[in-house]
């Protein structure tokens, strides 16, 4: 499911990296944040969508590691960010699609405003398809659903094929193994 | 037709950017669509959808009251629009209420129907396209030209240009740094905007949800921001149930953009929190604008299967030469063709509905399963029943049906050397005979018509069956030795064949132009002719022939509510068959086969739209050529219309000569030194059109091939 998965995201210019764990993955999204030169600067900003999961702990490990990077999202914040990070619920392997309910209006923030998109999501929630989707959430529930399927691109000029529009140019995604953990 | 629609049409064939642009563009959708559905039975998603949205069109009240109770459940506010005028002021009395003073746009079809933002910014609003075609449209003060893909006619040049002129500094037309500083201006826009405007592209009744999706990112951005969310949604938008939205997703980013799923798919089911913490307002606009009215139209109901992916335009040979800008209104090609008329009114579709070919290429294509190119003969029904049949095409009709009045004349004017350039009546005979095209050069008219020389042929005396021959005007009067060839294969396979003197023009001129009753007459006239119940087969050798014995005859009858004449309808289409499929047939029994002879000839084969399309026949006439000893190269595009159309090359003789011209040089990169097809037409215009060129390149109908090559 994994490789049907990272195959048809790749196809659509999304960049899909696997890791080990859980925490692997946040230092990848740490190291990521440096290489990329996150900084404590306009423009040169991170932020961070926490849906409750990371622990305190964590969080200030990941501040201490990446200055300029805040967990406190708001539209200026997010505008004036370089990577916005967040964890998505499912990805789905025939379109290589993340998704998220983005009801937290944090959540669009952080996959729209920045340039890049780092989106964190657990191997084994991966599943096959839309209808494998719509098996698993209700819309009545949560007014605010979001299907992510690489980078913002558009075509319209002259029918070329360009990355990076209104949305971020870079969508990352770092699937984890070992569940929870 | 008016002359100021001539002069766009010349103007737009006239702009080598929008027909390169296009042209480019058609030919890679092709590919790269078919590479989107691979794995994917797309019959069986269309058949989904045609049966969800068409269900839809039947209840769209209950379910808008469905859609209604569900979405004001979740603090949605609905509102049922009828007019453009109602959608207008609901938004503006919103935006006063407000106090708002800017509006961010996503894309939205339903708001372009409406001239939504002339409206607003009449009332002192800015207001903002955000989808990058869109804001460039409306930079340049025009309407968009694709449904999909707003600017497509314009090029990067324009484009930077047009930015120039927006930013007030030299902007150098490189797409990438173009794409940048829309991102960088419009971000501002999202930032400060009071209202966000969308569309839907699908609105679930069970639920309340409306399904948004786009590539750029802005209609989530629009749908975020703004404190207030207004969604403009077209009845037609609504489906029943959740599930429903599978197989649209599934089809309209395939046929959209052969992108297996747009980057942003959002599912919106009232309003979720704004960023500032402030309580959101979401409205949705339920537009009517005729679509009850056309929902409740036996015909015109189909149309409201649409998804609007813009497939019809992509494929379309004529919207690929002229563009959306003339080949349209608000809504472009095929559908807008017909959206148009109703959402306009019929007569604004009057001059736009002349430039379908009747190819019939949409048809294939569409996901929504609509037979655009019957609803637009259907609007040609309209607007003659409306106007009355024009006095001059009254008369020619009179003519063409009078087949040795038709021969008569046609062979004077042949004589002459310079077709109908007097009388009145015949000067306007708006028949493809009449020589009005110069682009390529015209059949001489046989001395006598193929239904005298018949009798001089002399047959087996033993055959053991007899077949019927339905000529058509032109093996009838043009080209009588494929009329000599068919005659020779079926004999050889024991068939005796008769030409039923009764027998007149197929109906297909009369009906291409509306003309129904006429076209019923002739039905009912041929069918009286070929009643012969000796008679095993009907055979023809011209696609459109076929096609009208086999389908519209009947469709022609019930339309002019003559149902009682249905049954000999159908009786004539379950024997008539076309040249191809027949001689197939018989070589599949034993019963006819051909002598290869040595090396193998180089030959192309063009498929003619009646026999691909209606008649569903692609592989017989291949088949039968191999066996005949000839090696087949396929001309790209072997499908694609060659312009003929009937009475359309005489008509729209611009449009016509560029169609051709491209079929010609796909002819001619094949190498083979012989061309050959299944329709007398497309033998006119092809051969006419390779003469005109000097191309070395012959032509030949395959019944003549085949009958050279019997054992």
């Amino acid at each position: 499911m994994y490789e049907a998965f990272r195959a048809r995201a790749e196809a659509v210019s999304a960049e899909v990296h696997r890791v080990a764990t859980r925490r692997e993955a946040l230092d990848f999204v740490a190291d990521h944040l440096r290489r990329e030169g996150v900084s404590d600067a306009p423009q040169a900003r991170a932020v961070w969508a926490d849906d409750g999961r990371l622990t305190s702990v964590e969080r200030d490990g990941l501040a201490a590691r990446a200055p300029g990077l805040t967990f406190a999202v708001t539209k200026e914040a997010a505008a004036d960010s370089r990577v916005g990070v967040s964890e998505m619920t499912w990805g789905l392997a025939d379109t290589g699609s993340v998704f998220q309910d983005a009801t937290d209006p944090a959540l669009r923030l952080v996959s729209t405003l920045p340039p890049q998109h780092v989106a964190l999501l657990r191997t084994d929630r991966i599943i096959p398809d839309l209808p494998s989707l719509l098996a698993r959430v209700d819309p009545r529930s949560a007014p605010y659903l979001s299907l992510i399927t690489g980078p913002s691109r558009t075509a319209d000029i002259e029918r070329v094929l360009t990355i990076g529009v209104h949305g971020p140019e870079r969508l990352i995604v770092v699937c984890y193994d070992g569940g929870g953990e | 037709m008016a002359t100021e629609f001539k002069h766009a049409i010349e103007r737009a064939l006239a702009n080598p950017n929008l027909t390169g642009a296009l042209g480019r563009f058609s030919e890679a959708y092709v590919v790269t669509r078919a590479k989107a559905y691979e794995g994917i039975d797309f019959e069986a998603v269309r058949g989904e959808i045609a049966a969800i949205k068409g269900g839809a069109a039947e209840r769209l009240d209950e379910l808008a009251q469905e859609f209604t109770s569900a979405a004001s459940a979740k603090g949605v506010t609905v509102v049922r629009a009828r007019t453009p005028e109602e959608v207008r002021a609901y938004v503006l009395g919103l935006a006063a209420r407000h106090g708002a003073t800017r509006v961010v746009k996503s894309k939205s079809m339903a708001s372009e129907e409406i001239h939504l933002n002339p409206a607003l910014i009449e009332a002192g609003i800015e207001v903002q396209e955000t989808d990058l075609g869109e804001w460039i449209i409306q930079l340049a003060g025009q309407r968009p030209s694709h449904m999909v893909m707003p600017a497509i006619h314009l090029t990067k040049e324009d484009v930077a240009e047009i930015f120039s002129k927006e930013v007030k500094e030299r902007i150098a037309a490189d797409i990438p740094r173009l794409v940048k500083l829309a991102r960088k201006e419009l971000r501002e826009k999202f930032l400060n905007a009071d209202i966000g405007i969308s569309g839907a592209n699908v609105a679930v009744a069970e639920t309340g949800s409306l399904v948004i999706i786009t590539n750029e990112g802005n209609a989530r951005l629009v749908t975020t921001l703004p404190r207030i969310h207004v969604a403009v949604v077209g009845l037609e938008k609504l489906v029943p149930h959740l599930a429903d939205i599978v197989p649209i997703l599934k089809a309209l980013p395939r046929s959209a953009t052969s992108q297996l799923l747009t980057s942003y798919v959002s599912i919106i089911t009232g309003p979720a929190p704004s960023p500032d913490g402030s309580a959101k307002e979401l409205h949705v606009i339920l537009m009517d604008n005729r679509r009850t009215e056309m929902a409740a139209d036996p015909k015109f109901k189909e149309a409201l299967q649409c998804i609007r992916c813009a497939s019809c335009l992509n494929v379309c040979p004529v919207y690929r030469l002229v563009g959306g800008h003339v080949f349209g209104d608000v809504y472009a090609g095929g559908i807008g063709t017909i959206l148009t008329a109703w959402f306009n009114e019929l007569q604004k579709s009057a001059d736009i509905q002349g430039l379908c070919i009747q190819c019939g290429n949409c048809r294939d294509v569409c996901p929504g399963k609509i037979d655009i190119p019957e609803l637009i003969v259907e609007i040609r029904r309209r607007l003659v029943k409306e106007k009355g049949q024009p006095t001059v095409q009254k008369a020619i009709f009179s003519v063409v049906n009078n087949r040795r009045l038709f021969h008569a004349m046609l062979r004077s004017a042949s004589l002459a050397q310079k077709p109908f350039v007097k009388d009145g009546l015949i000067r306007h005979l708006p028949m493809f005979l009449s020589g009005l095209a110069e682009f390529r050069s015209l059949p001489a008219i046989a001395p006598k018509p193929f239904r005298d020389e018949i009798r001089r042929i002399e047959q087996p005396k033993d055959c053991r069956e007899k077949a019927a021959f339905f000529g058509g005007c032109l093996i009838d009067f043009a080209y009588p030795e494929m009329g000599a060839a068919v005659v020779r294969v079926l004999n050889a396979a024991g068939i005796e064949v008769t030409f039923p003197e009764g027998q007149t023009c197929c109906g297909a001129p009369a009906r291409y132009s509306g003309a129904f009753e006429v076209a019923a007459q002739n039905a009912a006239d041929n069918i009286a002719a070929l009643a012969d119940p000796d008679v095993r087969y009907v055979v023809s050798a011209c696609a459109t022939c076929t096609a009208a014995l086999k389908h519209e005859f009947a469709n022609a009858l019930a339309t002019s509510g003559r149902t009682g004449e249905l049954p000999a309808a159908k009786a004539l289409a379950e024997k008539t068959w076309d040249f191809s499929t027949l001689v197939k047939q018989l070589v599949d029994e034993g019963r006819l086969a051909f002598a290869p002879g040595g090396e193998r000839t180089p030959i192309t084969y063009h498929d003619s739209c009646h026999l691909k399309r209606t008649l569903r026949v692609t592989t017989q006439p291949r088949d039968l050529l191999a066996l005949a000893g000839y090696e087949l190269r396929e001309m790209f595009e072997s499908d694609m219309c060659c312009g003929m159309g009937g009475s359309y090359s005489v008509k729209f003789p611009e449009i016509s000569t560029p169609i051709l011209a491209r079929k010609l040089d796909n002819v001619e990169k094949t190498g083979a030194g012989l061309a050959t097809m299944d329709c007398p037409g497309c033998v006119m215009q092809i051969r006419g059109g390779l003469d005109k060129r000097g191309s070395p390149v012959a032509t030949r109908h395959i019944a003549e091939l085949l009958a050279e090559r019997l054992a």
